[in-house]
C-alpha cells in the first residue's frame, strides 16, 4: 500500500526493467506468474500549465528572473517600511510586467492545451472483443490494436502487424517526425501479416518484447513471439516494423499495429524537449551595464544615507522647531533608523534600474523577429519558402557574427547531382545523351554504343541499379503499390510517372543514370527487386539490405539473382571500400577518383562480392543472430556487417557532380567585404573540397594556400604548423588559405590550439575537409572559447551539421533536401546560402543598432529620471522627499516614454538596406559590439546625467530666485517645481530619440508627438479632478498653474534646447570630422526611384541648389506622401505573409546521415 | 535627418530668435522693481533686534522705515521670504490630514496619524493637525507712508495671494455655522495664538482652512529660501503704485528663526506678464543664443572644409 502511494507520488519508480513485455491485444496468460507492467496513457500533455496550477507556476517561473525579483524586494521594502513613495508606485509596473508576461504565456499555454485536446480527442479505431471499436485517441493503451487507414497520422508508435498488402509491408512518411518526405517501406513479421481482418487478429497470440522507450527516431529493438499451433515462433524487430506517431500512412489502404509506446512514451513526445538557451552578447552587456546601475544606485542610497546623518548631526537641522519628531522616532534604535534610512533611499532610487526594459527588449525581439519572415527578398519562390526564425532572441548577434562555418554540400551546392563520369575497371567513361562514352571516344556512333556495353559495364551498372533504398512513387498514387503486380506499370517503359525517391540525393543521381543508359531500376515488391537491362526484365530476390551508416560509410545489398546466385553489392566512400578490395583494378580506381575529386565531383566506389551457397548460409546464420539480439545489437551487426563487406571485387567508382547554388560567390565575397571570415567545414575529400571552395570564391586564385594535411603524428603535426607559421611571416602574399583535413585537426587539437589559432586567425579562408559531425562543432567551439570571444555562425543543411549548429552563437539552417533536422535545431533557417548576406547585413545590422540603441537609450532615460530626485534631496535636508508625484513616477516608464522607444527599435533603418547590403564593409562599423562598448556606455550614462543636471538646476535657478513666476504674483510650491522638472524631461528624453532615428515611418510620428501630447492630456486630467481615493491632493491644479506661466513655457523650450543643442552640435561636428562608412552611406546614397521606403534619405539630402522654402515644401511633401507610401508599403509586405504553415513544432533527433558523401571518420 | 543642410540654419535660426527673446525678456524683467528688507534682527542696529534678544516680550513690534525714491509702479505685491527654512522635509510634507482640511467632520475628531506629534493635545484633537499648519507664519505686517511727520495706513488687500482652486475647491470649512460649533472638542494647534475660525476678524468668510494667509501656507515652498505673498497693494490711493516718500513698516514680530541661522525679509515688488525680476530667462536666452550662433558658425566652417568625400 505504501509503495503504491509511493508510486503515485513518483517518488518511487515503478519496476523498471529494460524490456516492457506487450501482449497483443492485451490477451495477458492465464498462469499466475504474470504481474502487468504499468504503462503512460495515450495523452499528450505538451502544456505547461492547468488551470490550478497557472498562478503559482507562473508567479514562480517568473521571479526566477532577476530582475523581476530585484522590484518584488524593492515591493516588499516598501510594504515594511516608512519609505517616501506609495507601494503602488513599484507595485503597479511590476504587476503590469508579470501580467503582460503572464497573459502571453497563458496565451501560448492555451494554444498547447486546444491542441492536445485536438490530438488527444482525434477519433481512432481499436480492435477490441472482436470487433473494431471506434474510440478517442487518448483511450489507446498499450497492447491494443490500432487500425489506421489511408493517409492518416498514427496515433501512437505501432509495431505492424499486417496491411491490406499480402506481403504485409506499407508506405510511410516522415515528414512532421524529420521533414523527410521520400516514401519508407515498413514491414510485417510474415506469421502476424496474415491477419488482414479483424477476426483473424483476434485469433491472433502474440507476445512483443521490446526495449524501453528512448528518443532516437532510428533505433528500435524488440522480437515478437507469435503462438502458433501451441509453438511459439521469434522473430526479430526492428525500426523498420515501428510505426511512428506522427508518421502518416501512404499508398496503402490500412493497417494494423499493435501499440508499443503511448503518449509521453512515444517516441515523437520523446522528443519534445527544448532546445539549449543561447543568450546573446547584447544580452550580456545588458546584465553587466544593470550591475553597474545597481552599483551606481548602492552608491547613491549610501552616499544619501551618511549625509543624512551628517547634516542631522547638528541639532538644529536634526529638529528644527517646526518639524518636531514623534516619541517614537525619538525612541527608536539608531542602527534601526540608519538601515531604514538606507532602504528608503534605496526605494526612493530604484526607478534608476529600468523595469520595463526586459519587457520592451522582449516584445521588440518577439515583433522585430516577424521582419525577417516578411521579408520578400529572403523568401525562395522555386520551393515557397520564407525564411523562418526559431528563436527571436538572437536577433541581434545577427549583427556580430565574426566567423561563418559553412557546410559544402547542400549549403554552398544546391544537393541537385547529376551522374557526370564513372570509372568502370580502370576506363574512364562520361556519360553523354544517355550512353556511356570510354574516355578518348567521341559521340560518334549515336546508336551503336548500346552494343558496345561489355560484361564489366553491365555488371557495374546493375550493381548501381540495384545497390540502394531508392523507392519508386507513381503519378497516380492512389493505385495501391503491392495490391497488385507493380511491375504492370512499368510495362513497355511507360514509365514517364515514374519517379524516384531517395533520402539521399547521390543514390537518385545514380539511379536515374543507370535509368537513361539502359539499366533501369523498375520495382521492388516486397523482397523482389527487378530491373530492366536494355529492355530484358530481371528479377532479384533481395536477401539483406546492409544500411547505410556514418562509420561505416556504405551500404550494400544481398541479392540472389535470376539465375541462383547470390552476390553482394557494395558501394560507399572510397576509403570505406578500396582497403577491403582485394580483386579489380584498385590502382586506377584510386588515380580516377582523385582526377573526379580534383574536378569537384562527388565519388563513390562500387564493389561486388559472390558468395558460394555456404558461404551465405554462414552469412545469413549471422545476420539474422545480430538483427535477433536484443541487447547489444549495434555491435554485433557492426560485427557482421564487417565480416561480410570484404574481400571485394572492385567494380569501379561513380562521379557525381553537385552544382553551385546560386551567388555563392557573391555572398562570400560580401561577407570577406564585411569583415567575416569565411570557414568551409565539409566531409568531401580534400581535392574535391578546394576545387569547390575556388569555383565559390572561398579561395582566390591569388591566395597563398597553405596544407596541413595526412599528418600522422603530434610531433609531425607541430613541426608543420610551425613551419606554416613562418611561411605566413615569410611569404608577403597578402591572403593565405588554409586546407586541414580531419585527421590533422584533430592532432592540431589535441595538443597544440594554440599554434593552430595562431595559424588560422592569419588565414583569411580556411577549409576543413573530411570532417565528422561532432568535429565540426569541435572547431566551432575552439574558435568560440579563444580568448578573443568570436561571435560565431554556424550554417547547414543536413543532420551531420546539427551538432555545428548548435554549438555556434547563431545556428542557421539551409532547408535543402536532406531532411529539416537541420532547420529544426537552428536559430533561424533560410532557404538559400546567398540569403545569408542579407540575413546578417541588413537584418542582423539593424537589429544590432534597435536593440543597443534600445538599451543604451533605456539606462539614459532612467539616469535623467532619477538623478534629480537625488539632487533634490539636498535642498530636502535628505529627508527622501520625492520629487515627483506618485503617479509620474509610476508611469513615466510604463506611459510616457515606453512607446517611441519601441517603435524606434522596431522600425529604425540608419541607413537603407540597399546600402547596408551593397556595402558590406558596413558592418565593420557594429563589429566587436561596438555600440555596446563601454565608450558608448559612458556616453549615454554621463549625458543622462547632464541633461538632469541641466533640468534641475535649470528649473532651480529659475525657481531658487525666489521670485514669483506667474503674472498674479503668486507663488509656485515644491509639486510644481517637480512638475516643471518632470514635463522638460519627458520632452527631452522624447526629443532626445527623435534625435537618433533616422527613419520616420507615421508610427513614430504618432508615438513620438503622441507621448508627449499623452503627457500634457494626462496631466491636466489628473491635475484637473479631486481624485477621492487619493490619500493627498497635491497634485490639484498644479499641471494647469505651470503651463498658466509664461515664464514657465520659456523655461521648459530654453533648458529643451540647451540639453539637445549641443548633442546635435556634436553629431554633426563628428559626422563632418570623423565620419564613419556608415554615416557616409546615409548621406551619398541616392535615393532609389522606386522605392518607396527612401523618403529618409530624400529627406537627408540637401541640394543646393534649393532655397531653404522649396526644401523644406518637398520636405513636407516627402513627409506627407512619400512616407505615407513607405508605410503602406510596408503593410503590403506585411500582408505578404501568407499561408505559409510552420507547424512542425517536434525536434527530430540526430540521424545519422544518409548520404553516401566520402566523409572521412577520424583516425588518430 | 540631422544633415548639415538642416542643422546649420536651423541653429542660426533658433538662435538669432534666442537673441531676440533674450532681449525682450531681459528688459522686462529689468523694468520690475524690487524694494527688499531684512528685519531678522540678528544685528544691533535693526529696530527688530530687541525683539530676538531676552528677555523676549510677547506681542513685540518693530518699526523699519524706509524711503522710495522713484514710484513703485502699482499694483505692488508685498511678501515675505523665510530662508535655511526647509518646507521640503518629507515628514513636515506629509504632517497634514487632507480629509480634515476639506471639511470632513469624522477627522476633525480622530486625525491622521501623519500629524503625529501634532495629532492630539492633551487628549483632544488639534485641528488643523499636523506640524505644517503648526508651523504657519505668525509676522503680521501694516505699511504707513510718512506724509509730513503723520502716519498714513497704506491698505492691504488679503484677497488673491492664494490659488483660486485651493481656496474654492480644494480646501473647504465644514458645513457649519457658525463655524466655531464644528470645532467644539478640538483644541488649536499649539503654536497658534488665534484657533483656525478665528484667524480673520474683519472678514468672516476668510476663516478656517479657507484663511488665505493659510493656504499661502500651506502650499509647501520647493526649497529652503523662499517667498510668500502676504499681501496687495492694490486699493484707494495706491492704487497705482506706492508714491515717492518715506514710509514705515510696522512688524509684529512672533515667528522665530534664529534657532536655524533662518533670516527673515519684507519684499515690495511689482510683476509683468512672466512675473517677478527674473533675470535669469534672459540671460539663460542670451546665452544659449549666442552659442546657437556660433556653433552654426563653426559647423558651417568644418562643412566648407571638410565636405564629404564623394563616396564610390
Amino acid at each position: 500500500m505504501l509503495r503504491w502511494i509511493r508510486q503515485q507520488l513518483g517518488v518511487d519508480p515503478p519496476h523498471q526493467s529494460d524490456t516492457r513485455t506487450i501482449y497483443v491485444a492485451n490477451r495477458f496468460p492465464q498462469n499466475g506468474h504474470y504481474i502487468p507492467q504499468r504503462f503512460a496513457d495515450n495523452r499528450i500533455i505538451s502544456s505547461k500549465y492547468t488551470v490550478w496550477n497557472f498562478v503559482p507556476k507562473n508567479l514562480f517561473e517568473q521571479f526566477r528572473r532577476i530582475a523581476n525579483f530585484y522590484f518584488l524586494i524593492i515591493f516588499l521594502v516598501q510594504l515594511m517600511i516608512d519609505t517616501p513613495t506609495s507601494p503602488i508606485t513599484s507595485g503597479l509596473p511590476l504587476f503590469f510586467v508579470i501580467t503582460v508576461t503572464a497573459i502571453k504565456q497563458g496565451y501560448e499555454d492555451w494554444l498547447r492545451h486546444k491542441a492536445d485536446n485536438e490530438v488527444n480527442g482525434a477519433p481512432v479505431f481499436v480492435v477490441r472483443s472482436g470487433s473494431l471499436v471506434q474510440t478517442r485517441s487518448k483511450n489507446i493503451r498499450v497492447g491494443d490494436i490500432v487500425r489506421v487507414a489511408k493517409d492518416e497520422t498514427f496515433p501512437v508508435d505501432l509495431v505492424l502487424l499486417s496491411s491490406d498488402r499480402a506481403d504485409g509491408t506499407c508506405h510511410i512518411t516522415t515528414a512532421s517526425l524529420d521533414g523527410e518526405t521520400n516514401l519508407k517501406t515498413h514491414f510485417s513479421v510474415p506469421e502476424t501479416s496474415v491477419c488482414q481482418s479483424v477476426s483473424q487478429l483476434e485469433a491472433l497470440q502474440a507476445v512483443v518484447e521490446c526495449q524501453q522507450p528512448e528518443a532516437d527516431l532510428y533505433r528500435f529493438v524488440g522480437r515478437i513471439t507469435v503462438i502458433q499451433h501451441g509453438e511459439e515462433i521469434v522473430r526479430p524487430l526492428g525500426p523498420e516494423n515501428l510505426l511512428l506517431r506522427g508518421a502518416r500512412l501512404k499508398n496503402t489502404k490500412e493497417i494494423f499495429g499493435v501499440a508499443v509506446y503511448t503518449g509521453m512514451e512515444s517516441k515523437m513526445a520523446l522528443n519534445y524537449k527544448c532546445k539549449s538557451q543561447k543568450r546573446s552578447a547584447v544580452e550580456k552587456s545588458m546584465n553587466t551595464f544593470l550591475i553597474i546601475y545597481l552599483v551606481i544606485l548602492l552608491f547613491e542610497a549610501i552616499l544619501s544615507t551618511i549625509l543624512k546623518y551628517a547634516w542631522q548631526a547638528e541639532e538644529k537641522w536634526n529638529e528644527p522647531f517646526y518639524n518636531q519628531k514623534t516619541e517614537q522616532e525619538r525612541n527608536s534604535s539608531p542602527i534601526l533608523k540608519f538601515i531604514s534610512d538606507f532602504l528608503a533611499f534605496l526605494v526612493l532610487y530604484n526607478f534608476i534600474i529600468p523595469i520595463s526594459l526586459y519587457v520592451t527588449v522582449e516584445m521588440q525581439k518577439f515583433l522585430g523577429s516577424f521582419f525577417i519572415g516578411w521579408d520578400l527578398d529572403l523568401y525562395h519562390e522555386e520551393s515557397d519558402q520564407k525564411a523562418q526564425v526559431n528563436t527571436s532572441d538572437l536577433n541581434e548577434e545577427l549583427g556580430q557574427v565574426e566567423y561563418v562555418f559553412t557546410d559544402k554540400t547542400g549549403t554552398l551546392t544546391e544537393n541537385e547531382m547529376h551522374f557526370r563520369e564513372c570509372s568502370i575497371k580502370g576506363t574512364k567513361y562520361r556519360e553523354v545523351n544517355g550512353k556511356l562514352l570510354p574516355e578518348g571516344m567521341t559521340d560518334d556512333s549515336p546508336d551503336g554504343s548500346v552494343a558496345h556495353l561489355i560484361g564489366d559495364e553491365v555488371l557495374f551498372l546493375k550493381a548501381v541499379s540495384l545497390c540502394h533504398t531508392v523507392q519508386i512513387s507513381y503519378d497516380q498514387p492512389d493505385l495501391p503499390l503491392g495490391a497488385s503486380d507493380p511491375f504492370s506499370h512499368v510495362n513497355g517503359f511507360s514509365s514517364n510517372h515514374m519517379e524516384y525517391y531517395a533520402s539521399s540525393p547521390d543514390e537518385k543521381a545514380l539511379v536515374e543514370a543507370t535509368k537513361r543508359i539502359g539499366v533501369a531500376f523498375t520495382g521492388s515488391s516486397g523482397d523482389t527487386m527487378e530491373i530492366n537491362t536494355f529492355g530484358k526484365f530481371e528479377k532479384y530476390k533481395l536477401l539483406h539490405l546492409l544500411e547505410f551508416d556514418a562509420n561505416r560509410r556504405r551500404m550494400s545489398v544481398i541479392l540472389q539473382t535470376p539465375s541462383g546466385g547470390t552476390v553482394l553489392f557494395t558501394k560507399g566512400a572510397e576509403s570505406a571500400i578500396l582497403p577491403f578490395a582485394t580483386s579489380g583494378e584498385i590502382e586506377k580506381t584510386r588515380l580516377h577518383v582523385d582526377e573526379f575529386a580534383l574536378k569537384g565531383l562527388r565519388t563513390l566506389v562500387v564493389a561486388c562480392r559472390h558468395f558460394s551457397p555456404e558461404e551465405y548460409m554462414d552469412v545469413d546464420k549471422r545476420l539474422t543472430a545480430a538483427r535477433t539480439a536484443l541487447q547489444q545489437r549495434e555491435e554485433k551487426l557492426q560485427e557482421a556487417f564487417d565480416f561480410i563487406e570484404r574481400d571485394l571485387q572492385l567494380l569501379g567508382a561513380t562521379a557525381v557532380e553537385d552544382k553551385l547554388q546560386d551567388k555563392v560567390q557573391e555572398t562570400i565575397e560580401a561577407l570577406r567585404l564585411a569583415g567575416i571570415k569565411v570557414w568551409v567545414l565539409t566531409g568531401d575529400k580534400h581535392e574535391t573540397a578546394v576545387s569547390v571552395s575556388l569555383s565559390c570564391g572561398h579561395f582566390h586564385r591569388t591566395m597563398n594556400i597553405l596544407e596541413l594535411l595526412q599528418q600522422r603524428s603530434d610531433n609531425e603535426c607541430a613541426e608543420q604548423l610551425r613551419r606554416l607559421a613562418r611561411r605566413i611571416k615569410e611569404d608577403h602574399v597578402i591572403q593565405h588559405g588554409l586546407v586541414v583535413d580531419g585527421a590533422s585537426l584533430s592532432l592540431a587539437l589535441r595538443e597544440h590550439e594554440k599554434l593552430f589559432m595562431e595559424v588560422c586567425k592569419n588565414c583569411s579562408a580556411v577549409l576543413c575537409c573530411r570532417m565528422a559531425p561532432l568535429q565540426k562543432a569541435k572547431v566551432v567551439r575552439l574558435l568560440k572559447t579563444s580568448p578573443e570571444k568570436p561571435i560565431t555562425l554556424a550554417i547547414g543543411d543536413g543532420a551531420n551539421d546539427v551538432s555545428m549548429i548548435q554549438e555556434a552563437h547563431v545556428g542557421i539552417g539551409i532547408m535543402g533536401k536532406e531532411g529539416r533536422q537541420a532547420v529544426r535545431n537552428s536559430d533561424y533557417a533560410i532557404a538559400r546560402f546567398k540569403f545569408l548576406a542579407k540575413l546578417l547585413l541588413v537584418h542582423g545590422h539593424f537589429y544590432y543598432i534597435r536593440i543597443a540603441t534600445l538599451v543604451q537609450y533605456f539606462f539614459y532615460k532612467n539616469v535623467c529620471f532619477i538623478t534629480p530626485q537625488f539632487l533634490y534631496q539636498f535642498f530636502c535636508l535628505f529627508s527622501q522627499q520625492t520629487l515627483y508625484d506618485s503617479v509620474y513616477l509610476t508611469l513615466y516608464n510604463i506611459c510616457f516614454t515606453s512607446l517611441p522607444i519601441l517603435v524606434y527599435s522596431l522600425f529604425e533603418q540608419l541607413v537603407h538596406p540597399h546600402a547596408l547590403q551593397s556595402k558590406p564593409c558596413l558592418y565593420r562599423d557594429i563589429s566587436k559590439n561596438s555600440l555596446l562598448s563601454f565608450r558608448t556606455f559612458l556616453y549615454w550614462t554621463v549625458l543622462g546625467f547632464c541633461h538632469a543636471f541641466i533640468f534641475f538646476f535649470g528649473s532651480y535657478i529659475l525657481m531658487g530666485e525666489d521670485t514669483t513666476l506667474m503674472g498674479n504674483g503668486q507663488m509656485f510650491g515644491n509639486w510644481t517645481f517637480g512638475t516643471l522638472v518632470f514635463t522638460v524631461m519627458v520632452i527631452t528624453v522624447t526629443l532626445k530619440l527623435a534625435l537618433e532615428t533616422h527613419f520616420w515611418t507615421w508610427m513614430n510620428h504618432f508615438v513620438t508627438w503622441g507621448s508627449i501630447a499623452f503627457y500634457f492630456i494626462f496631466s491636466l486630467f489628473y491635475g484637473g479632478i479631486i481624485w477621492p481615493f487619493l490619500h493627498t491632493q497635491d497634485m490639484y491644479f498644479v499641471f494647469v498653474q505651470l503651463l498658466s506661466s509664461g515664464s514657465a513655457w520659456f523655461a521648459i523650450i530654453i533648458i529643451v534646447i540647451t540639453c539637445l543643442s549641443p548633442d546635435v552640435f556634436k553629431k554633426v561636428l563628428y559626422r563632418h570630422l570623423q565620419p564613419t562608412s556608415t554615416q557616409n552611406s546615409q548621406q551619398s546614397l541616392p535615393a532609389p526611384p522606386a522605392q518607396a521606403l527612401s523618403c529618409m534619405e530624400s529627406l537627408c539630402c540637401y541640394q543646393q541648389g534649393q532655397s531653404g522654402c522649396s526644401r523644406l515644401a518637398s520636405l513636407l511633401d516627402q513627409m506627407t506622401g512619400h512616407c505615407k507610401a513607405g508605410a503602406s508599403n510596408c503593410h503590403a509586405s506585411s500582408r505578404c505573409n501568407r499561408s505559409w504553415s510552420d507547424t512542425e513544432t517536434f525536434y527530430s533527433n540526430d540521424r545519422s546521415i544518409l548520404t553516401l558523401s566520402p566523409i572521412e571518420g577520424t583516425r588518430c | 535627418m540631422l544633415s548639415a543642410g538642416v542643422v546649420i540654419p536651423g541653429f542660426f535660426v533658433i538662435g538669432l530668435a534666442f537673441i531676440g527673446i533674450g532681449v525682450g525678456l531681459l528688459i522686462t524683467s529689468r523694468s520690475i522693481q524690487v524694494l527688499e528688507l531684512d528685519y531678522t534682527g540678528t544685528e544691533t542696529n535693526s529696530p527688530c533686534y530687541k525683539c530676538t534678544t531676552p528677555p523676549v516680550q510677547n506681542n513685540c513690534v518693530c518699526k523699519l522705515n524706509f524711503t522710495i525714491d522713484t514710484l513703485f509702479k502699482g499694483p505692488v505685491f508685498f511678501y515675505y521670504s523665510l530662508t535655511n527654512y526647509f518646507q521640503s522635509q518629507r515628514k513636515y510634507g506629509a504632517s497634514k490630514d487632507y480629509n480634515q482640511l476639506s471639511g470632513d467632520l469624522t477627522y476633525f475628531k480622530s486625525p491622521a496619524s501623519d500629524c503625529d506629534p501634532y495629532q492630539y493635545a492633551n487628549g483632544k484633537p488639534i485641528v488643523p493637525c499636523g506640524s505644517l499648519a503648526n508651523s504657519m507664519f505668525n509676522d503680521t505686517f501694516k505699511l504707513y507712508q510718512i506724509i509730513n511727520g503723520q502716519e498714513k495706513l497704506v491698505p492691504f488687500d488679503g484677497k488673491g495671494i492664494a490659488w483660486w482652486t485651493d481656496y474654492n475647491i480644494k480646501y473647504r470649512n465644514p458645513d457649519y455655522s457658525p463655524l466655531k460649533n464644528a470645532f467644539n472638542d478640538t483644541v488649536k494647534p499649539v503654536f497658534w495664538s488665534k484657533a483656525a475660525y478665528e484667524l480673520d476678524t474683519s472678514d468672516a468668510t476668510n476663516n478656517g482652512f479657507v484663511n488665505q494667509d493659510f493656504l499661502v501656507w500651506m502650499r509647501r515652498a520647493a526649497l529652503p529660501n523662499f517667498r510668500k505673498l502676504y499681501r496687495r497693494i492694490t486699493e484707494g490711493d495706491y492704487k497705482d503704485g506706492l508714491p515717492v516718500g518715506n514710509y514705515s513698516l510696522e512688524i509684529s514680530y512672533n515667528y522665530p528663526v534664529i534657532s536655524f541661522d533662518g533670516t527673515k525679509k519684507a519684499t515690495f515688488s511689482n510683476v509683468s506678464w512672466m512675473g517677478g525680476q527674473n533675470e535669469f530667462l534672459g540671460i539663460a536666452y542670451l546665452v544659449i543664443g549666442s552659442m546657437c550662433v556660433v556653433m552654426s558658425i563653426v559647423m558651417l566652417i568644418v562643412y566648407a572644409k571638410f565636405r564629404f568625400p564623394d563616396d564610390d
